[in-house]
């Protein structure tokens, strides 16, 4: 008889080190939660206002956009690809929102669901240029970064466009509610809403499966029955859709259309993925660790502000943490993947 | 003559300037376990991967149930009732038990939870991947939902197996799956080779390992050079023989 032993008989004769180990494997979040409970409690020592409701509406603000479109981001490292284009596909269909409302005149809706199309039509691209042409996702991605920048700065004629010239339904991500004393915005709760619906998805759906499974060894996948193809399309789609949302989030947060806005997001969303621990090798990894990564970023970049750490040492912090995390991340997988 | 359940007829397979089948036959009676040998680079890993969808010969037709088929993907052979175990097993690794048994089959909730909302039946797969196991007799898994890395290479290849077996209607094919085994590990495998056979289904058993070829094949199919020399039984010829042939150091019908 073939007999398995699980996870737990295995820890039981195991070191305590081992032990931690086999916890992490086994509740992937864990790591991540720690640090952003420790970053929490170090800066609301050191910094003054850290916990004050304002400075924690700041921090939601912050992480709304970065959140958003590391939900992207995620689903294209789950492929064991990597997604260089993510911000410029943000702003170019933020551009195109809102010149269909301020310049063409169509309802906010309406100029809204346009720029979702141009999303769309930029994750095709990387889409099929991944999935058919069978090109790496770092060279694809590092090319359309620079198509779709070029675009953006030719479509916007380099200017702003301003809150005031488009519809209010543009702008309403930004709108604020409060909830004793703090203020939430619209756009942080839609980015909780796409996380919640996303997490069900990857969890809970064979397509959700199939994408660790192409990600995780794409030959074995295809020979189990799996179109990786197909799926890999669909990642790319479906997180170019995602990306558009975030430009919905991004006008919201900046109050206008600009395309010299959201510069630290594509680099931001891989540092959200990664310290949420999600493998870049693919396959492994979850949607929730992501937005405790995006919200660890932000709380970096907001304490070490208001402990008065100077700004040019905030990207030293948030590198150091992405070392340590992919560190960890192979140490807890056994050195194997 | 009764048809063969599974035949194919002049298969040739290039890789650029190399060719890995060069007019291929084969034949698979039903129920029957047919073992294809042959030295490295004979064409046998072409030979399996053109029969079970993996991949699609140059020329050269394939039958099934006599009538002609040509299977494009994995998923066309599946549908066809051809399941195969792969060298490599063709399992994903950080997925468990039961989401491998059921990779690229899943089955959905009832009623609107699967209709609308896609959502997977985990439990019913759960519970029929314990019951699929157990029928084959390597039920003592305390935990379907265990992740397929953190099992030995012997537990890995029993579930790859089980997922052949427990799916395949009509053939199973076994692609070296003894080759990373330990003795025990190997025996247990041959068991259930002969178990999946005992059931009336036709087992493809694809080895370089003599004994084991010897122990469970019905026929053997020697290939050489990308064609089929010789169809053998265990019982006409010996392992010497059947190697002779294989490397070419004996004509095929030479026999005593």
């Amino acid at each position: 008889m073939t007999s398995i032993r699980t996870i737990d008989q295995v820890s039981r004769s195991e070191s305590p080190v081992e032990r931690i180990r086999g916890a992490l494997h086994t509740h992937a979040i864990a790591g991540p939660s720690i640090v952003l409970a420790l970053l929490t409690v170090l800066f609301s020592i050191v910094g003054t206002n850290f916990l004050a409701a304002n400075n924690i509406s700041l921090i939601i603000q912050q992480v709304m956009v970065v959140g958003t479109l590391a939900i992207g981001q995620t689903l294209v490292i789950l492929t064991a690809g990597v997604d260089l284009s993510v911000g410029y596909i943000a702003l170019l269909s933020s551009i195109v929102m809102a010149k269909m409302s301020s310049e063409v005149g169509l309802p906010g809706g309406l100029a809204i669901a346009v720029g979702l199309l141009c999303g769309l039509a930029c994750g095709l691209l990387n889409g099929v240029l991944v999935s058919k042409v069978k090109l790496p996702p770092f060279i694809v991605t590092l090319g359309t970064l620079q198509i779709f920048a070029s675009l953006t700065f030719w479509y916007s004629e380099s200017a702003t466009i301003i809150g005031s010239e488009m519809s209010p339904v543009l702008l309403w991500t930004g709108n604020t509610f409060s909830i004793g004393g703090t203020n939430f915005t619209y756009g942080s709760v839609l980015m909780l809403l796409l996380f919640a619906v996303m997490i069900f998805v990857l969890k809970s759906t064979a397509w959700g499966r199939h994408l660790y499974a192409t990600g995780d060894d794409p030959e074995s996948a295809r020979l189990s029955g799996i179109r990786t193809s197909r799926v890999l399309l669909s990642a790319y789609l479906v997180a170019g859709l995602i990306y558009a949302i975030g430009a919905w989030v991004i006008i919201g947060r900046v109050g206008s259309a600009s395309p010299n806005s959201a510069q630290d997001a594509n680099l931001d969303t891989i540092s959200a993925v990664v310290i949420g621990g999600t493998s870049l090798f693919g396959g492994r990894g979850k949607l929730a660790g992501t937005l405790v990564g995006a919200l660890i970023v932000g709380v970096l970049r907001n304490g070490l502000n208001l402990s008065g750490v100077e700004v040019v040492w905030q990207g030293a912090a948030i590198g150091t943490l992405i070392i340590a995390a992919v560190g960890i991340d192979r140490w807890i997988r056994g050195d194997s993947k | 003559m009764t048809t063969p359940l599974l035949e194919a007829r002049g298969l040739v397979r290039r890789f650029g300037r190399v060719t890995a089948l060069d007019g291929a036959d084969f034949e698979l009676m039903a129920g029957e376990v047919m073992a294809v040998i042959g030295d490295n680079g004979a064409g046998k890993s072409s030979l399996i991967k053109c029969l079970s969808g993996a991949d699609t010969p140059d020329s050269g037709e394939i039958f099934f149930d006599g009538k002609p088929v040509s299977f494009r993907s994995p998923m066309d052979a599946r549908a066809a009732g051809i399941e195969t175990v792969y060298q490599n097993l063709a399992v994903s690794p950080s997925l468990d038990i039961a989401s491998n048994l059921f990779l690229g089959r899943e089955r959905r909730r009832p009623g609107p939870l699967g209709s609308v909302f896609r959502m997977l039946d985990n439990k019913s797969m759960a519970a029929e991947a314990t019951e699929k196991l157990a029928a084959l007799g390597i039920g003592t898994l305390q935990n379907i939902h265990q992740a397929v890395e953190t099992l030995s290479g012997g537990q890995r290849q029993a579930v790859a197996v089980a997922r052949a077996a427990a799916f395949g209607s009509r053939v199973v094919i076994m692609d070296e799956p003894t080759a990373a085994l330990g003795v025990k590990e190997s025996q247990k495998v041959l068991d259930l080779i002969q178990d999946v056979s005992s059931k009336g289904l036709p087992v493809i058993l694809i080895s370089h390992n003599m004994p084991h070829v010897f122990e469970v094949a019905d026929r053997i199919h020697i290939q050489r050079l990308g064609a089929r020399v010789a169809t053998i039984s265990p019982t006409s010829h010996t392992m010497a023989e059947a190697v002779a042939i294989m490397t070419g150091a004996m004509a095929p019908d030479a026999v005593s």
